[in-house]
């Protein structure tokens, strides 16, 4: 079985969970450049790539956060388990102050300027809200875009919110709490269910 | 001069085209042999014929209008057109009616996914034949075409689109909770299935919609009788190629009873599937039990291609 593990903040915790599992991940610790670990039957890449990997059937399981899976929710992958590491929350972001700079954007020009890279995320939940929005997407910290008047709010995800604080940002609403989740390839579940199986019991039990 | 083509479609060139041949040669063999009789029918048709009684089960994803302004829509499968067909030109004939195709049916793409618009499939359509006898003949036939493809790995899953509903009846989940519970199993998503069912103390279920296995899995499970009895009418050659998995869902809404899926270890998605629709044909005006699957040719050539010893 290939396994494709997430690098950055899911890294250490899924390295540690495949060592209980009795896969040997000290080549992958030593070493920061390489891609592929054959032996280990090991794939890294970042996070929002493992589903990618996963729906193509180049890894048969993989491990990434549920904000990646809710913002590729078309993708063809069977979420096997919720690993409870790596919690973080994807949140509604404004400038701090008495004023909400987006309700009063909402209120005054009948629509409100979001920054984000969860676009697919962000839409559905200002949609579901009745709130019309235009999104703007940024790919790097997207703290920067509303203190810059770019635009009247983020869309982000948070562990402890202490980037958004330090940034001046209030967190104004809750849109989802997302932890690291087991996703497998469609044909690897079935060809491969008894492999799949034995690791889901070892996760569960552990 | 380089003039484009659309996202999604292809040239097929000598070299492509003559494995691809090969293959549906094989399969048209295998087709005649059994007793089925090929048609080809129009891609394109009238959107009110063939999203008649049910708009999601036609999908389709591209409409045209003609020069007195009717909607035209190019067809998303054979199943659909087949029954029109069978309503249409075989109103009383003696069932059953065993039907192939080789044909194109179109589907909607996601940007940069590399999926196809266009799609060869191979296919049947077995006409008033009842279940179990007409599902096993199905499978039995899907196998014979699927070896004559030289495709060796291949595993065929089995399961029923109407288990999971009666297991949540017999376990008395009430019917407002259950619109959830399914968009879950459907969706692949069983992390959110096991939170639905512990919401309605059903958690049970949830080792149900996991199972995978050979037949030995079917045991104590009160809504498998039909899977059950389908096994018993196969042959070995067949059975050691079924995967029971009780989970499994079509993403097509026409599916009564058994379904089926093709995988092949070399290839990363199902290269097939299919399953009975009881109630179809009845949409179209005769009320028969039916059964069929389709293969895609162009994921059968690739597998084939990453299948050790191609």
């Amino acid at each position: 079985m290939r396994i494709a593990v997430p690098r950055g903040a899911l890294f250490k915790d899924t390295l540690d969970l495949l060592d209980k599992l009795g896969i040997d991940t000290s080549e992958v610790r030593a070493n920061d450049r390489k891609l592929l670990f054959e032996e280990a039957g090991i794939i890294t890449m970042r996070p929002s790539d493992v589903p990618t990997y996963v729906e193509a059937g180049a890894a048969d399981i993989g491990i990434t956060g549920k904000d990646v899976l809710a913002e590729q929710s078309e993708r063809e992958v069977y979420e096997l388990l919720d690993l409870g590491f790596g919690p973080c929350r994807m949140v509604f972001a404004t400038v701090e102050g008495d004023e909400d700079p987006a309700a009063e954007a909402l209120r005054r020009l009948g629509v409100m300027r979001i920054a984000t890279k969860y676009s697919r995320i962000a839409g559905r939940y200002f949609e579901r809200t009745g709130r019309q929005v235009e999104l703007v997407e940024v790919k790097g910290s997207v703290e920067l875009a509303p203190l810059t008047g770019m635009v009247h709010g983020i869309v982000d995800l948070t562990a402890t919110g202490t980037t958004l604080r330090e940034n001046g940002l209030v967190i104004r609403e809750e849109i989802m709490a997302s932890t690291a989740r087991l996703i497998a390839n469609p044909v690897s579940y079935r060809v491969k269910a008894a492999e799949i199986d034995a690791v889901l019991e070892r996760l569960r039990a552990a | 001069m380089i003039h484009p083509i659309p996202s999604g479609t292809r040239d097929v060139l000598p070299d492509e085209l003559r494995e691809l041949r090969a293959i549906t040669d094989g399969m048209r063999a295998v087709f005649h042999e059994r007793g089925y009789g090929e048609v080809a029918t129009p891609a394109l048709e009238y959107e009110e014929v063939l999203t008649r009684g049910d708009t999601a089960a036609a999908d389709p994803a591209y409409r045209l209008f003609d020069e007195h302004g009717n909607v035209l829509v190019l067809r998303s499968d054979m199943t659909i057109p087949i029954a029109r067909v069978v309503a249409t030109r075989y109103p009383t004939a003696p069932v059953p009616l065993r039907f192939f195709y080789l044909q194109h049916a179109y589907r909607a793409v996601r940007q940069h996914r590399g999926q196809p618009r266009e799609i060869l499939q191979a296919g049947i359509e077995l006409v008033g034949a009842p279940g179990p006898e007409g599902t096993a003949e199905a499978v039995i036939v899907l196998c014979a075409a699927l070896d004559a493809t030289g495709l060796t790995a291949y595993k065929v899953g089995l399961g029923d689109a109407s288990l999971f509903v009666r297991a949540l009846e017999r376990v008395g989940v009430p019917e407002g909770a259950r619109p959830k519970i399914l968009h879950e199993l459907a969706t692949r998503d069983l992390v959110g299935l096991e939170r639905e069912l512990e919401g309605v103390g059903a958690g049970e279920l949830l080792a149900l919609a996991r199972t995978r296995g050979d037949v030995g899995v079917l045991e104590g499970v009160p809504e498998a009788e039909p899977l059950r009895e389908l096994y018993r009418q196969l042959p070995d050659d067949v059975r050691r190629r079924v995967i029971f998995d009780l989970g499994l869902v079509r993403t097509l809404g026409y599916y009564t009873g058994a379904v089926f899926e093709v995988y092949d270890a070399a290839f990363g998605a199902p290269i097939g599937g299919g399953g009975r629709y009881d109630d179809l044909l009845g949409r179209f005006g005769r009320e028969l039990p039916a059964c069929g699957w389709a293969l895609d040719v162009e994921r059968i050539h690739a597998a084939r291609l990453q299948e050790p010893g191609a």
